[in-house]
């Protein structure tokens, strides 16, 4: 009875497996490359390929859009279960995780045989992010880095006429801010613990690599981390920082309301800036280039942004490529940057007047000479957002030393690259 | 029952015991045997990686701080929201099936309501009444002289926070549950006990309370098991924090899955919180026996 029972139940799996088992298709002549790109990205990426059919009559582009917040998930159950398009959009942290899951190829070939695609046309420090063991695999699509946004109008108030240059400037700056309301609940800057762009950027400024060894052990114990992890902490003790995060539910409308004069983020916020500074403030605010440890400014920031990358899988692989390239034309890029305020990766298209003439992308221009990677290992986004983050605000409130913070903070990263130690010993053997 | 009977009836259950096998019986088979290895991103890339590391992943997991307090607030949850949470629906329903009440479908639809609006939406509406400066709690608050609250900022007060709007949200179900189970309560019972002189208490204690018992055995693991699983009030209005005081263990579950994917690990926890279930609703099944 059991047997027959087993029949029955693997005949109706046979019968699932053939309603599943979808069609191909396939067109004559055309041949249709599947994109996929992220939120506002993919909205605006469909108004550009129209002109890039017209140029290339044989190729047909599906663009798919995925949200932001589930497009790592969606991409790696892609991979898993071998869906994936010809090329696509990705945060180019997240190039490391794809290369790990050899689910992308290694695009050096291609760039020299390319003749609009070449490095040199590129910021060096966002082209370095995508070069995984001397191997390009993703092509700067748009870039984006932390700077500082100010308000100029209360740094004059306080004998600041230029934006600060040094850790020292901006931690006087933040106590003479501070010191214009003593009792109110006001504050200097914002550096939220729920975000762990801050506290790498300051411990990279120093020079200190974050992790050792290949990148199989955590360093954040080292001098140079433990040095700007205080150095941050402190503003939040010395209450020059709020340190919720609840409190401020619209950064734009506390950048206003002068809650706070300092702000460390990206580009993706001058818009919303522009919106908020409005009438007799519109002219209070201004962009900086991050300061400098020691004699050296501007400080580095973070190379970040988003690349084009091509699928192992795909069969069009130099289709995929010939869209890159148009995507990557100075005209594509500032076309881009108008649709969306996405910053061009190509360093020609910041000559347009449109982004030139914008008193807000100087420094922006400026910061991007100044711009590293965080170490390029499939772990690191779980470092960052989990344990960079956790023990930022453990310190920030508290509730422990900065040093065993970071002791614990080590431990904890050891222990997730616990694996590639493993990986990186077997590949030795 | 004849042979041809038999067929049949198997021939009918064949296409819903095929979709348990399939979307059940073999991910559940799949996640157990993952939890004893260290399958992650690299593994994805390339299955040779894989090792099949035993009981590391469990042993790993109780010597894991962030687990241990994943648990805490989940137990915290739990312990504390689901008997408030039967209790208000309880009540609610006693008021509802009073005659004295006018009105009475008003009253249960919008007590109601919570339950069937998104969830997402609802949270996101509590973190404004949550709002430190511009919450209507504090607001509230302020009238009774106390000082301002940071709800969800603060580690001590962001759990309360979220069980108090969580009982907002499920009462409601329940609250029908026993609304059902008190319609079932013959009124001759009632009427007896009425003529022998009880008080309405004595009547609640002798009559209600136990003629619910089945309905009370049936909400209480439903509830628990629900509120073992609290995901979503914590993701949408506090990412876990302030300082992990609401991380519950589905949401470092999920975190370590599908952000991170460490399947294996992942795996370990669910079954985890498999083992953690099962001993609860046992646990009820003999406290229900026992009376």
């Amino acid at each position: 009875m059991i047997i027959k029972l087993f029949k029955y139940v693997a005949a109706s799996i046979l019968l699932y497996l053939i309603f599943l088992s979808g069609c191909t298709n396939k067109e004559n002549n055309i041949t249709t490359i599947k994109f996929w790109a992220m939120g506002s990205e993919a909205e605006a990426v469909i108004k550009l390929i129209p002109e890039f059919e017209k140029q290339n009559p044989d190729i047909k582009v599906e663009v798919q859009q995925m949200p932001w917040t589930a497009a790592q998930e969606k991409l790696i159950t892609a991979v898993a279960s071998d869906n994936t398009p010809d090329l696509c959009q990705l945060g180019n942290t997240w190039i490391p995780q794809f290369t790990a899951l050899n689910a992308i190829i290694p695009l050096h070939n291609l760039v020299s045989k390319s003749l609009s695609v070449k490095e040199e046309n590129y910021f060096e420090g966002i082209w370095e992010t995508n070069v995984i063991d001397d191997k390009v695999y993703g092509i700067p699509w748009y870039i984006d880095t932390r700077l500082m946004f100010c308000r100029m109008d209360v740094f004059k108030k306080v004998g600041y006429n230029e934006p600060p240059e040094s850790w020292e400037e901006l931690l006087d700056l933040s106590r003479k801010i501070k010191a214009l309301h003593p009792d109110e609940e006001k504050y200097a800057i914002y550096l939220p613990t729920n975000e762990w762009a801050s506290f790498v950027i300051f411990g990279l400024q120093t020079g200190v690599e974050l992790l050792k060894e290949h990148n199989t052990l955590g360093n954040f114990s080292s001098n140079g981390f433990t040095e700007a992890f205080s150095y941050l902490t402190d503003y939040h003790k010395e209450n020059l920082a709020p340190i919720g995060i609840s409190q401020v539910t619209n950064v734009y409308q506390a950048f206003a309301d002068e809650y706070f004069c300092i702000y460390i983020s990206g580009p993706w916020n001058i818009p919303e800036f522009k919106k908020w500074m409005k009438g007799s403030l519109s002219d209070s605010w201004m962009t900086a280039p991050l300061p400098g440890y020691k004699n050296e400014y501007p400080g580095v920031s973070l190379a970040g942004g988003s690349s084009l990358v091509v699928f192992n899988n795909s069969e069009y692989k130099e289709e995929a490529w010939r869209l890159i390239e148009f995507l990557s034309q100075p005209s594509s890029q500032v076309e881009f940057y108008k649709l969306l305020n996405d910053l061009p990766a190509i360093k020609e298209a910041w000559k347009d007047p449109i982004l030139k003439d914008d008193p807000y992308m100087k420094a922006f221009y400026e910061q991007f000479f100044h711009v590293v990677a965080t170490p390029k290992v499939p772990e690191w986004e779980q470092i960052a957002f989990s344990k960079v983050q956790q023990y930022a605000e453990l310190a920030a409130r508290d509730v422990m030393s900065v040093e065993e913070a970071l002791r614990k903070l080590d431990h904890d990263v050891d222990k997730i690259l616990e694996k590639r130690r493993w990986l990186v010993s077997h590949k030795n053997e | 029952m004849d042979k041809s009977a038999t067929r049949s009836v198997y021939f009918f259950l064949a296409p819903a015991l095929s979709a348990i096998f399939i979307f059940f019986f073999i991910p559940v088979i799949a996640a157990f045997i993952i939890s004893f290895t260290d399958f992650d991103i690299y593994a994805l890339g390339d299955y040779s990686t894989v090792r099949f590391i035993w009981f590391t992943n469990y042993i790993e997991l109780f010597n894991d701080p962030l687990f241990w307090t994943a648990l805490r607030n989940t137990f915290y949850f739990v312990l504390v929201s689901a008997p408030l949470s039967i209790m208000v629906s309880l009540g609610a329903a006693i008021l509802l099936n009073s005659k004295l009440i006018k009105f009475k479908a008003i009253f249960r639809l919008s007590y109601f309501i919570p339950v069937v609006t998104t969830l997402v939406a609802v949270a996101i509406v509590w973190r404004f009444i949550y709002h430190p400066k511009f919450g209507i709690m504090n607001y509230f608050l302020s009238w009774f002289n106390i000082n301002p609250v940071d709800w969800l900022g603060d580690p001590v007060w962001a759990m309360p926070a979220i069980i108090l709007m969580s009982v907002w949200k499920n009462f409601g179900y329940n609250m029908i549950i026993f609304l059902a189970g008190l319609q079932n309560i013959s009124e001759e019972l009632y009427e007896a006990a009425e003529l022998e002189g009880a008080s309405s208490w004595q009547k609640f204690k002798s009559i209600t309370l136990p003629m619910l018992a089945p309905t009370t055995a049936f909400v209480s693991i439903i509830t628990m098991i629900g509120f073992f699983q609290f995901f979503a009030e914590p993701y949408i209005m506090t990412q876990g924090g302030p300082l992990n005081s609401t991380l519950s263990i589905v949401q470092y579950m999920y975190h370590e899955g599908f952000k991170w994917w460490n399947m294996g690990y992942s795996a370990s926890i669910a079954f985890v919180l498999f083992l953690i279930i099962i001993i609860g609703t046992l646990i009820q099944f003999k406290l229900q026996k026992s009376h």
